[in-house]
């Protein structure tokens, strides 16, 4: 049992080490309130411990506790429901709202970074192991334990750490202008804007900028609703609204040209700077949901144009 | 979720004194552009709206 309890607090350790640096990978997905952070990190413990003991169970034969991981998928479904309503329950609160995707997308995230801490310790478990079946002394078992964590550590975090807006399309500015009461951003028409006072604050102080896709498929990508939504929350959110519930004048609403697949969006923040704009628009994640491989579908005349 | 009537046209907003409503939307006459201005803006901020204008003289309040 002593043997054991080595193990399992090294897994334990390196699974919650896990959950603790994607908590600082991204800032966006960071839970901001201690609450949050102290749930996320009790989670954390609790899918490292899972998956700590899972090897000390087989090898003391005791096939049934394998039944404990199925219990963890059921448990990090929980979390990703509880993030879910969580967010949508604060949806109404947002001057622009995140959309159903967006929360989707971070919903799975949090599942998965549970999972990732589970594997972890499951991955240090069986180095831990290893070293034990061939009788290396403890200090190496131990450090086998952690070289197989630190693998399964980076090569999850490389894999979920998605791309972004930037990687797939050219974020350039664009000239916000006035065809009568229609707001217009490179000759795409966004919403149309009656009172006078608006406009010229839109004028004076509005920025846009016109995201020229690189792809065909990052074409498709940015079709999405919910990309869409996402790239008007994080400009909103980032470089703060000029904006009020009463003044529905200034939602920020990304528009897309049905010609070239180009979206132009036009937003009025507290403090324009073009720079930052192209900057936060750029850093905007690819949503999960909006990924699409439209060239690798059955029918190809388009793909079989663009020779792929 | 927040439910409630969207992209419904609250009320109208004219110059124009030869307009008539022929639903239930109110209509709001105005002496000139100015005053046209206001009342859109009044009307608007009480209701949540957003103003369009439909040229010739008529602003249309929606709720989004």
């Amino acid at each position: 049992m002593n043997d054991y309890f080595v193990l399992i607090v090294t897994a334990l350790v390196m699974g919650t080490t896990a959950r603790m640096l994607m908590m600082r990978v991204d800032y966006r997905q960071y839970p901001t309130y201690p609450q949050s952070y102290l749930g996320h990190f009790t989670l954390g413990v609790i899918a490292a411990g899972l998956g700590a003991v899972a090897i000390p169970a087989i090898a003391e034969k005791e096939y049934v506790a394998i039944t404990f991981l199925a219990l963890a998928a059921q448990q990090f479904r929980d979390v990703r429901n509880m993030e879910r309503q969580s967010l949508d329950n604060i949806e109404v609160t947002e001057l622009v709202p995140r959309g159903t995707a967006y929360i989707e997308d971070i919903a799975k995230a949090f599942e998965a970074r549970n999972y990732l801490a589970l594997l972890a310790s499951l991955a240090t478990g069986i180095g831990y192991f290893i070293g034990e079946t061939f009788k290396v002394p403890i200090i190496l078992r131990i450090l086998i334990g952690v070289v197989f964590g630190v693998i399964t550590i980076v090569f999850l975090t490389n894999m979920l750490k998605g791309y972004f807006v930037g990687d797939i399309a050219e974020v350039r500015p664009a000239e916000i202008k006035f065809d009568g009461p229609l707001l217009t951003v490179a000759g795409v028409v966004i919403m149309n804007i009656g009172l006078k006072e608006s406009q010229k604050i839109y004028l004076e102080q509005g920025l846009a900028v016109e995201i020229v896709p690189n792809h065909e498929e990052a074409m498709v990508i940015l079709s999405n609703i919910g990309q869409r939504q996402a790239i008007q929350h994080h400009s909103s959110i980032q470089l703060g609204i000029r904006k009020d519930v009463d003044e529905p004048d200034f939602t920020p609403i990304a528009r897309r040209n049905p010609k070239n697949g180009n979206i132009v969006m036009a937003i009025v923040t507290m403090e324009p700077n073009e720079k930052y704009l192209l900057d936060v628009v750029k850093r905007t994640p690819v949503l999960e949901s909006a990924k699409r491989k439209a060239l690798d579908v059955a029918i190809t005349t388009k793909a079989e144009r663009v020779g792929k | 979720m927040e439910f409630g009537i969207t992209d419904l046209i609250i009320a109208v907003v004219t110059t124009n004194k030869d307009m008539v409503s022929s639903s239930m939307t109110p209509v709001f006459y105005a002496e000139d552009d100015e005053h046209k201005e206001r009342l859109a803006l009044l009307i608007s901020k009480t209701t949540m709206g957003m103003v369009h204008d439909l040229e010739s003289g008529t602003y249309i309040i929606v709720k989004h």
